[in-house]
């Protein structure tokens, strides 16, 4: 046997060092994921310090354990959430019965698929994100990426371990097929398509961690409600995890904002590109592009795998308990907007049918949140604009709206008419080189590009001139 | 009438009626496009999801109905007749990322069960007319599944000479209907898988019950697809399989300055009571008898072969789809011998590419004819002409009545064959006396879908008697003849004659329709097995089973209850 120290090498709370079946499909694995980090991976900065926060175990101080790791050295471990006490499932036609500790039979290829479209999307956005290290704006914010792509790498470590664990020789070649997929390679692409896109720039980045993975946020969610324990309790720790992804999102948006509002005020101006910052109206075509290519993350409004996997206990909706409903959806109905005869209408739909829309609902609320506080500061600084999500039915490649023109502002147009306006709505190719005109590294402690803010405060109570990654 | 997107009724539990029109033209294809490029045709199927002919049923993921059955049925003939210069068709998707998801469920689920069976039917005869065209017309077909390739689309894939599969390390084949519908892929699917790829069958058994399929690698190892290619190099690998495969194909072969034969529309539209009147095919309902009147008149002339082939062809599928209680046909045939065994020379060995593609299309449709889930009976009366191609036709049939001398008397009005008679008018006054006249084409030009031809069919395991009928071959059998010869089943005089066909006409519209089905089908496929046989007896009788068991279609069914997001709930007793 491998004399590896499990315990050490892989923090878990799994009983890796006493499961030889996890053991053996691990040493298979591990040596393929580090290439995979090392070709895939962050680019460059592999032998630097970075200031990361590692999960040791799964207690308060254990998951916020803070240090100086060289990335390949970083420790991706296998936690799950503790165990609830006499957990039941919470919706579905077995809702009532205990959770299962086992995959059913019955589910084995719908589970399995539902980890693998989740786990195919972790390592894609670290491929994604591979080259941003290059043109970060300050130290605070190249540490920050390095943390979300380290988390990510442990998320798919976390999905591994499920196919790895649960899903036999199957499993163990969907967790090498994860591997073997990557993020816009025209031979062998992501499944999903958004994770094709690239993310080449950092507003484009901290767009993305503010929609995209908070779309991970509602699916990891969905997923914590499954019947199948061991899912419901890896995505459960997961979204501890998610949310300082979005955090990131979250503040850099508005640090991004409250920069060029700055601007604005200090030069009486709204042409502030000769000041090099980013133009509230282009933040706007950002904000509008992620947010619609986040929405086909859904899939279709009305999904019969949707339907299944709810019935079935597979994925519930988020945050399931607080729906005030049967939990079952057979005998209610849902108010869907759709494109009827050329305008849109409410379309009442069996719940059940919908429930990935109900998904998206609870997501597009959580959405707004960032906006309204982007807004307040906007306002604050004296300024008059105000960004706003577009209609859910703006440049949609999914479901009911994709073969429709739909405005920002909710009205269906023509193909023409979209077509002449888009350049409104979405980045253009100017837009696009004048944000990657301003993407020039800064990477002095406490100092920031000037299209950028710094942020309130830095990370685990250090100060925001620390030195967050040694060059 | 005259589109195939049609109105429904309202639904009724045991499902909704649709009406399908098979004698218009169908072009411009809602669901496919078609391009010919020198000797390669690339036929994509680009389902309409809006198209489909079941209100409510959209048509998802290159779903299919029988709407879009009948374009791709088309389109198959169109190639083959028009299209002489094509040596191989390659059918891809117009959609990205998806190939084709099969039949469509929720039309499936809506289609009353006679619809379900009907276009199980259809599709697995167009499917085997891919085989046939290809060891027949030497045209060769290429799956290009670059996407998503599920149910009865990878049986699409099965059915072609050789399939490519995109490697990704995604897209996979598959056949999840055990799993996830509580049917069999019953479109040779099960078939296919051993009988043809010869997948070893405990795979088989993996494959068929492994709801997400197989991707690149594994398929390939299992025999489930013949190549991979990455998606860069898919298109290059798909041009260079089409013209590899044009190589050993008809646009290399024999004909090589043929003239295309262009299949003129056929314009016929059934009568308001149900009368269907073509250029040399008629039939007219007797609803009181459930009984179908088909009388199809000959002509010497060249245009006859294809015209009466396509209309005869047109007639069965409408009897089929439209036609459901009409539960007996009778066969009549109106003209003189000589013209239609002046087809004899080009149905038997065909010397340009319009007649072979007739002589294959007549075999097709006698094929057809076997496979109609409705009691044949032929008539054998004065001025018929049941000679050559068509004495294959009274071969076919369930039972034969050949008339003993002629009719003296003025014959009855509601005598069975008068009604369809009179819509042709009054017939030839000096109407020769009723002859069976075999020619070689019954010796082996027409076969049955077990490999035999209709004569063996007939007198299976009589080595004698097949002999001594091969011997008639050339000469008109009358009453007596045809009885010792074992071709007639009865052969009553005229007096007798109108009374015994109408009492055996009424007499079948009493019996249980699903035990003469039954009855019928085993009876006409006797002999030796074949794949054909094999899809249209073993597999589609299960599948036809499965189908009205509740476990399938009743209300906790999992073709019920697909799409709803509930579960089905099985019993689970074995039967």
């Amino acid at each position: 046997m491998s004399k590896i120290d499990y315990s050490e090498r892989i923090p878990n709370n799994v009983g890796l060092s006493e499961d030889r079946r996890l053991q053996r499909a691990l040493e298979g694995w591990q040596p393929k994921f580090a290439r995979w980090w090392d070709e895939l991976g962050p680019a460059g900065f592999s032998g630097n310090d970075v200031y990361l926060r590692t999960a040791i175990d799964t207690s308060s101080e254990g998951w916020t354990h803070f240090d100086y790791v060289k990335m390949p050295d970083y420790r991706w471990g296998i936690f799950l959430s503790a165990p609830k006490p006499d957990r039941r499932i919470g919706f579905g036609e077995s809702a009532g019965r205990p959770v299962w500790q086992e995959v059913p039979g019955e589910f084995r290829s719908d589970l399995r698929r539902l980890i693998v479209v989740q786990g195919d999307t972790e390592p894609a956005s670290v491929e994604q994100q591979r080259h941003l290290g290059h043109t970060a704006p300050s130290l605070y914010d190249l540490r920050n990426l390095f943390q979300i792509n380290v988390e990510e790498g442990r998320h798919l470590w976390a999905m591994v371990y499920l196919l790895h664990a649960h899903f036999g020789r199957d499993g163990r070649e969907e967790a090498e097929a994860l591997l073997e997929r990557h993020s816009g390679d025209p031979d062998n692409p992501r499944i999903l398509n958004a994770f094709n896109e690239k993310t080449s720039d950092w507003l484009s980045f901290l767009a993305f961690t503010y929609f995209t993975d908070r779309d991970g946020k509602y699916q990891l969610g969905a997923l914590a409600e499954s019947a199948f324990d061991p899912l419901s309790r890896t995505c459960e720790f997961m979204l501890r995890e998610e949310a300082h992804h979005m955090f990131v999102g979250a503040t850099g948006m508005g640090r991004v904002a409250q920069r060029t509002c700055e601007v604005m005020v200090e030069n009486d101006t709204d042409d502030v590109r000769p000041f090099g910052v980013v133009d509230l109206p282009t933040l706007q075509k950002y904000i509008n592009f992620h947010y619609a290519v986040s929405l086909d993350l859904f899939g279709a409004e009305a999904s019969t795998n949707g339907a299944n996997f709810y019935t079935a206990g597979l994925k519930g909706r988020f945050d399931e308990s607080a729906y005030d409903d049967d939990h079952v959806l057979t005998s209610t109905t849902f108010a869907c907007t759709e494109v009827v005869d050329g305008a849109l209408a409410t379309v009442e739909r069996p719940s059940l049918q919908v429930v990935n829309l109900q998904l998206r609902d609870s997501y597009s609320d959580d959405c707004e949140k960032g906006l309204r506080r982007w807004n307040r500061l906007i306002a604050e600084a004296g300024v008059d604009f105000e960004l706003a999500l577009p209609h859910p039915g703006f440049n949609r490649a999914v479901g009911v709206f994709a073969p429709h023109d739909i405005t920002p502002d909710g009205r269906v147009v023509s193909r023409a008419a979209w077509e002449a306006s888009c350049g409104e709505w979405l980045p253009t190719d100017d837009d696009r080189d004048y944000i990657t005109s301003l993407m020039s590294p800064v990477y002095e402690p406490g100092r920031m590009a000037g299209w950028i803010a710094p942020p309130a405060r830095g990370v685990n109570t250090r100060p925001v001139e620390y030195d967050y990654v040694r060059l | 009438m005259h589109t195939h997107r049609v109105s429904t009724a309202p639904t009724q539990p045991a499902g909704t009626e649709v009406y399908l029109d098979f004698f218009s033209d169908l072009r411009p294809w809602r669901h496919w496009t078609l391009r010919v490029d020198g000797s390669i045709a690339t036929l994509l199927m680009y389902v309409q999801p809006d198209g489909g002919i079941f209100d409510g049923a959209e048509l998802k993921l290159n779903s299919y109905d029988m709407g879009v059955e009948l374009e791709f049925a088309d389109a198959v003939r169109r190639i083959r007749f028009e299209h002489p210069e094509v040596g191989c068709v390659v059918i891809g998707s117009g959609y990205e990322g998806v190939f084709c998801a099969g039949a469509n469920i929720r039309a499936l689920a809506a289609a009353t069960h006679a619809h379900k069976v009907n276009l199980c039917k259809f599709t697995n005869e167009t499917r085997l007319e891919l085989e046939e065209a290809s060891a027949g017309s030497g045209l060769r077909f290429l799956a290009a599944v670059g996407g998503a390739c599920s149910g009865g689309g990878y049986e699409l894939a099965l059915a072609t000479d050789h399939i490519l599969l995109v490697d990704d390390r995604n897209t996979a084949v598959s056949l999840p209907e055990v799993p996830l519908l509580g049917v069999l892929p019953g479109t040779g699917g099960l078939t296919r898988l051993t009988d043809k790829r010869h997948v070893r069958r405990d795979r088989a058994d993996v494959f068929a019950t492994r709801a997400e399929g197989l991707r690149g690698g594994v398929a390939l190892e299992w025999g489930l697809v013949d190549e991979l290619a990455p998606r860069t190099s898919f298109d290059e690998a798909v041009n260079a399989r089409a013209a590899a495969l044009t190589e050993h194909s008809r646009a290399a072969g024999a004909f090589v300055s043929d003239e295309p034969a262009m299949l003129e529309p056929l314009d016929i539209s059934p009568t308001p009571d149900g009368s269907v009147i073509g250029e040399f095919v008629a039939m007219a309902p007797d609803r009181d008898r459930a009984c179908a009147e088909v009388l199809i008149s000959a002509s010497a002339h060249p245009r006859w072969p294809l015209r009466a082939a396509r209309e005869l062809d047109a007639l069965l599928c409408h009897l089929r789809f439209n036609e459901p209680e009409l539960g007996t046909v009778v066969l009549l045939t109106d003209g003189s011998h000589a013209s239609v065994t002046a087809h004899d020379r080009a149905l038997r060995e065909p010397a340009n590419h319009a007649e072979r593609e007739t002589a294959l299309l007549w075999r097709r449709t006698l094929s057809r004819l076997d496979l109609t889930a409705r009691t044949l009976i032929a008539a054998v009366e004065p001025g018929s002409c049941f000679a050559g191609v068509l004495a294959e036709v009274a071969l076919a049939a369930d039972r034969t009545y050949l008339l003993d001398g002629e009719f003296v008397d003025e014959r009855p009005d509601d005598a069975v064959g008068m009604a369809v008679r009179a819509l042709r008018g009054p017939q030839s006054a000096d109407a020769v006396l009723p002859t069976l006249a075999m020619t070689e084409i019954s010796l082996g030009s027409m076969p049955m879908a077990n490999g035999l031809t209709r004569l063996q069919s007939r007198l299976w395991g009589d080595d004698a008697a097949i002999a001594a009928a091969r011997d008639t071959v050339g000469s008109a059998l009358d009453a007596q003849a045809a009885a010792e010869a074992g071709l007639a089943t009865a052969t009553p005089d005229d007096l007798d004659w109108d009374d015994d066909l109408r009492l055996a006409v009424e007499e079948r519209a009493a019996f249980s329709p699903d035990a003469l089905t039954a009855m019928e089908a085993n009876h006409r496929f006797c002999g030796p097995e074949t794949m054909a046989t094999k899809i249209f007896g073993r597999l589609s009788a299960w599948q036809n089973w499965i189908f009205i068991r509740p476990n399938a279609t009743g209300p906790d069914g999992a073709l019920t209850r697909y799409g709803t997001g509930t579960r089905p709930s099985y019993a689970t007793d074995r039967v």
